[in-house]
């Protein structure tokens, strides 16, 4: 088949500004968005600053947002696009630009530097930690991340609040967090911190995070609402409140 | 070393301006109306229901929205609970209860903050709002005695399943009609939405974090996550449940239409 040509609309700047600029490249059968990049590159613009690694939708290096919507580049299609009409191309708009779709993402370093450490219980008498396979299931779900921070990217919370952010840890950090709290071994207890300082309340469980993620992780159902739960259970629950206090009492 | 919030101000991608501003060029727009129009429209069938305050009953037929019916101005008083001084609708006596569940829903959450609140309207669409705080302060804070409802609304599904049980027993002996049906799938689908709940998940076994030291949690566990995945589809499908088994009931009632007997 020949290739067809497709109008590309690339956001090109750096930190002090910049435009949605179009280009006219050519799109072969069954290639994505980012095939098309790597044209424009070779052939247009050669100093077009693109972040990308494996191609096969597993490094997280290639995000950015097509028709608006934060996506891997690598694993959206073109046909999947509207054949006729410019696509445009921008970078994560949640972080500071560095150049064309490259952003400095090291915001999401600094939130995970912050979560405190797996801390497991001590060994077995006979030096192991056993676990069985049903302990670890639900925390093998968040081991998929393959940290592309779309989730962060799209959360409303900081794309739309700047101000938000030094308070706001992000549902790839949230993932996290459920991680090592659904943990079968670890004994570290967050939830305080996850209230008071990483923002947990703020998330208003509206799940653009879980509609973006590559992975297809539960972001809300399984990270985030269960550890609202346990946030619940340590300070909003009146029954286990009681019961709390008349354990307490008895001992 | 920078830290997380140096970033702040720095450049962004100046692609959007103002409220609800976009590139998505997708109908984003569809769901954020559906549910307007949806969950608006039964804000207001309930509110009609409630404050006309009448034909809720046909033997033996009681519409959800009056059951448990406590007052003694009700048509059919299912316990006498509360006495003669109440003269208002008895619905205002129950409803609190199951509304209050549903308005601190998480899915439900997430329905009206992005159709009513457009906090977002869609995803990766501006957020209407110059500054917001999410549920970490009042009032939104106040979302988490969803816990707290569900320990109230426990019993609804029994109760309705009682008013399903009772609607056998016509005033010519036991029988069955349309009506008889429209109650008991009404009460299997509240139960479905209450056991499906995120608080509900939570309470049988996620809070567990070692499931091999629990089997009967983790097993409650799994089957309530079963449901929960389709939590959304039940909350629609049980509000609609809920809306037409009144509106069912109110014809037979009012003798719009004639209850079909099975026997
Ligand atoms: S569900 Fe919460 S964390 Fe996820 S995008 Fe929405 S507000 Fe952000
Ligand atoms: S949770 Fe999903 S969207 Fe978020 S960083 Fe991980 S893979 Fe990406
Ligand atoms: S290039 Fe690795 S995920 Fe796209
Ligand atoms: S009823 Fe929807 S989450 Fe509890």
């Amino acid at each position: 088949m020949t290739p067809r040509t497709v109008t590309m609309r690339v956001w090109r700047g750096d930190a002090s500004g910049g435009d949605l600029k179009d280009y006219q490249v050519a799109a072969e059968e069954g290639e994505v968005v980012l095939d098309v990049l790597h044209r424009l590159q070779a052939t247009q613009a050669n100093d077009l600053a693109v972040r990308w690694n494996c191609k096969a939708g597993k490094c997280g290096s290639c995000s950015a947002e097509v028709n608006g919507v934060p996506r891997l580049t690598c694993m959206t299609r073109m046909n999947l696009l509207p054949p006729d009409e410019p696509i445009t191309i921008t970078p994560l708009r949640t972080f500071p630009v560095i150049r064309d779709l490259v952003t400095d993402v090291s915001f999401n370093y600094e939130k995970a530097k912050q979560a405190p450490a797996f801390k497991p219980r001590p060994r077995e008498p006979d030096g192991t930690h056993r676990m069985r396979q049903q302990d670890i299931d639900r925390v093998q779900e968040f081991h998929k991340c393959i940290e592309c921070f779309l989730c962060q990217d799209v959360c409303h919370f900081i794309r739309d609040h700047d101000d938000n952010k030094a308070a706001f840890a992000g549902p790839r950090m949230f993932v996290r967090y459920a991680e090592l709290e659904m943990h079968p071994l670890d004994t570290n207890d967050r939830r305080q911190l996850l209230q008071d300082r990483e923002g947990l309340g703020m998330c208003n469980i509206t799940k653009c995070c879980t509609e973006v993620c590559p992975e297809g992780i539960h972001i809300t159902d399984n990270a985030i609402i269960p550890l609202k739960e346990r946030v619940v259970d340590a300070r909003y629950d009146p029954v286990l409140w009681i019961g709390r206090k008349l354990r307490r009492r008895k001992s | 070393m920078t830290s997380a919030t140096d970033h702040v101000g720095e450049t962004r991608v100046a692609i959007r301006t103002g409220p609800a501003a976009t590139l998505r060029q997708d109908a984003w727009w569809i769901a954020p109306l559906v549910t307007v129009v949806v969950l608006g429209g039964f804000v207001l069938y309930g509110l009609w229901v409630t404050f006309i305050n009448e034909d809720y009953y046909a033997e033996p037929y009681l519409s959800p929205f009056f059951s448990p019916c406590l007052a003694d101005n009700c048509e059919h008083q299912t316990a006498e609970v509360v006495g003669d001084w109440w003269n208002l609708s008895p619905a205002l006596l129950i409803l609190p209860a199951p509304l209050g569940f549903r308005l601190t829903c998480y899915y439900y959450r997430k329905a009206y903050y992005r159709a009513f609140l457009w906090s977002p309207p869609a995803c990766a669409v501006g957020d209407v709002r110059a500054r917001y705080a999410g549920e970490s302060r009042f009032p939104l804070i106040l979302q988490n005695v969803h816990r707290v409802f569900f320990y109230l609304v426990l019993p609804f599904p029994f109760i309705l399943l009682y008013d399903g049980i009772r609607a056998f027993d016509f005033a010519d002996g036991f029988g069955m009609g349309v009506g008889t049906l429209v109650l008991l799938v009404n009460a299997v689908l509240l139960g479905a939405y209450t056991l499906s709940c995120h608080t509900c998940r939570h309470l049988c076994g996620g809070h567990v974090d070692s499931f091999s030291k629990s089997p009967r949690r983790y097993r409650a566990w799994q089957l309530v996550s079963f449901l929960n995945e389709r939590h959304m589809q039940i909350a629609w499908v049980s509000l609609f449940g809920v809306a037409l088994t009144d509106l069912y009931v109110r014809l037979v009632a009012t003798d719009v239409i004639r209850d079909l007997r099975f026997f």
